[in-house]
């Protein structure tokens, strides 16, 4: 057998600022090894080249001009009414839907919990070519709409509420699900014995104390329904000032009107980063919904 | 004990828990402050609970004045909001995210009081509990005594005809406990319907309780006024509680044959059969020889396995025929070089031994 001392590496550089960082923190050296350095840093490069170009290629001195144009503003205003009414809607049924999700009990339960939540993953596409099959006027819905009421859906305003609600609401009753689930039902008992009924313990005990999930659901569902792009232009189409929103506004005019889709790009950057922001005490921590 | 009583609380429950099963029978009448004394997992808690409606039984029955709570063998039940109860939690539960003011006017509001009339009654309470310069406060803003009386008052503020306390205490440090103790006797004082006090600490359980369940194993172990428990407890939980050895022995005539060993001679005793044998740690005489001339009659012999140091004294652990502990000075320590592994003699004054039939406490 062939033994060999274990001699000493060759010594390496070590600042002092190094030094205070290993003093204080402990741990070893924090230096990323190449093979990962590399393919992290093409990760990075891919994620923040495109933004980054989108920011070159912006046409600052012209940005309100091409964001007052007519096309421009209406986009803007139709999208930002849409995502909040879709998002109060969403909190009007979703919450329930919640609560109903976390807190009861019966069969099919979870069947129905994955059935609420599939259009998270559903290509949005598909969800607006399935609205359509239910409230076109020749839907199995939309046809009683029409013929009882006289309402057409398809192609309204009203079809962009119904597009983004249905693609955005699984965000809000996810997260929220969560909160009524992990919740303290410790002061909802606290409630009982002090006489609040259980729809008294909802409203003044269970919602409030959700309320910063409540809150960050909102936000998430905001978010998702202002980007909604696929089912709503299946199901509502691209009419200028009645359906099109601000995603179908950018892919339209990228062909005639490069520097207002760059500009509207930029609007739906900047809320993105906002959402971020106030959504990073609960994501960028790394901490689950 | 399960009479009827007008006004007062008639407990008959059995609730099923897994492999745990609680079974209990107490009255308490108005006025009275009950103490619920046990180890963990005696079932105290959940009894508590099956009293306030948030654990239904699985047999009995449970009523405040004549008025069913829940009857199990007719499906009788009321909802924990519909019972006229004030529960005040271990841990409080103040609602977080409401004012002091808001915690205490919640359960007149739930209760049906219009707002203004749920301000008045809550400023009556904080007013009452001394809590009004609080009454702005977050929960979260208060100190563990503050949040105490808060939870108080929110409870008395509903005007509960029964009031029930979970450990009351607990959730304090030793600093606050004895004020806040003081102060929470004269509100039960006040208080004019039955009180459950669920408690592990036999100070708390002698200080505020009129009257003491013990509870071991999901069952009621002794029953009695504080001071009879503190003199004669009925099994070794409660003996080591209060502090006291505690010995089960036959008696005939003056001779009381112990299982653990040994025998006792006590005359005038006045028991028969199955007794039990209570004495003070600091009665029994330690000497490193045997006591030739004492007037002390129980004399016998036992080997030190350990020595504690208490506030003021030594205690000795002795294993003997029967095993004993013993309170000495620490000069005494020293004096008798009393170590581990040591014999001694012990001896005890057969006035200094309280003798009382098995299982007979529960008399009260």
């Amino acid at each position: 057998m062939v033994t060999r001392n274990v001699r000493p590496a060759a010594p390496s550089r070590l600042t002092a600022r190094e030094r205070a960082r290993r003093a204080a923190q402990g741990g070893a050296s924090r230096s990323v090894p190449a093979p990962l350095l590399v393919p992290a840093l093409i990760a990075i490069l891919f994620l923040l080249l495109p933004l980054a170009g989108l920011l070159i290629r912006a046409p600052w001195g012209r940005l309100g001009a091409a964001l007052s144009g007519a096309d421009a503003t209406q986009a803007l205003t139709l999208s930002l009414w849409t995502a909040t009414v879709s998002t109060a809607i969403a909190m009007i049924i979703g919450v329930p839907l919640a609560w109903v999700l976390a807190r009861s009990s019966f069969p099919g339960l979870r069947l129905l919990r994955a059935l609420v939540t599939l259009p998270l993953v559903l290509p949005p596409v598909v969800g607006g070519v399935a609205l359509l099959l239910a409230f076109s006027r020749t839907g199995f819905v939309g046809r009683y709409l029409d013929s009882w009421f006289g309402l057409t859906i398809p192609f309204t305003p009203l079809a962009v509420v119904m597009a983004e609600t249905f693609v955005a609401m699984p965000f809000l009753v996810i997260t929220v699900e969560g909160a009524f689930r992990s919740a303290d039902q410790g002061f909802e008992e606290a409630a009982a014995t002090l006489g609040a009924k259980r729809m008294t313990v909802f409203r003044r005990i269970t919602v409030p104390m959700i309320a910063p999930s409540l809150g960050a659901g909102a936000v998430l569902c905001w978010a998702r329904a202002l980007g909604e792009f696929g089912a709503t232009i299946t199901f509502a189409g691209s009419f200028p000032g009645q359906t099109e929103t601000m995603p179908i506004a950018v892919y339209y005019a990228l062909e005639n009107d490069p520097d207002a889709a760059i500009a509207l790009s930029l609007v739906l950057l900047l809320v993105s980063v906002a959402v971020l922001v106030s959504l990073r005490d609960r994501w960028l921590r790394g901490s689950p919904l | 004990m399960t009479q009827p009583d007008s006004g007062g609380l008639v407990v008959d429950a059995e609730v099923q828990r897994g492999s745990f099963t609680l079974e209990v029978s107490l009255v308490a009448a108005p006025g009275q402050v009950l103490g619920l004394l046990g180890p963990n997992g005696a079932g105290k808690s959940t009894l508590l609970s099956a009293v306030a409606g948030l654990t239904p039984l699985s047999a009995g029955r449970i009523a405040l004045a004549g008025q069913v709570f829940d009857d199990a063998d007719q499906d009788i039940f009321v909802e924990a909001s519909g019972r006229p109860i004030g529960f005040v939690f271990q841990n409080y539960r103040l609602f977080p995210h409401m004012s002091v003011a808001d915690n205490v006017a919640f359960s007149p509001r739930a209760r049906g009081l219009g707002k203004q009339a749920g301000r008045s009654a809550a400023s009556y309470w904080l007013d009452r509990l001394n809590l009004t310069d609080l009454a702005g406060r977050k929960p979260s803003q208060l100190s563990g005594g503050q949040a105490q009386r808060v939870a108080l008052a929110r409870a008395l503020a509903g005007q509960p005809t029964l009031l029930l306390l979970d450990e009351p205490l607990s959730a304090l440090d030793a600093g606050t406990r004895l004020d806040v103790q003081a102060e929470l006797k004269r509100h039960l004082a006040d208080f004019a319907g039955p009180c459950l006090l669920v408690t592990h600490d036999p100070i708390e359980a002698l200080v505020l309780a009129d009257q003491v369940v013990v509870l071991e194993g999901g069952r009621i172990v002794q029953e009695g006024t504080p001071a009879l428990i503190a003199r004669q407890p009925g099994t070794d939980y409660v003996a080591k509680l209060v502090g006291l050895n505690l010995y089960a022995g036959r008696a005939d005539g003056a001779a009381v044959t112990l299982s653990a060993g040994g025998t006792f001679v006590i005359p005038d005793h006045g028991q028969h059969g199955d007794v039990l044998v209570a004495v003070r740690p600091s009665a029994i005489v330690v000497s490193t020889q045997a006591p030739r001339s004492s007037s002390a009659r129980n004399t016998w012999q036992a080997k030190i396995t350990g020595l504690a140091l208490l506030a003021d004294r030594v205690r000795l652990d002795l294993d003997g025929q029967p095993p004993a502990l013993v309170d000495v000075t620490p000069a005494a320590v020293t004096e008798l070089s009393l170590d581990p592994g040591s014999q001694v003699w012990l001896s005890v004054k057969a006035t200094d031994l309280e003798v009382y039939p098995h299982n007979g406490a529960r008399a009260g």
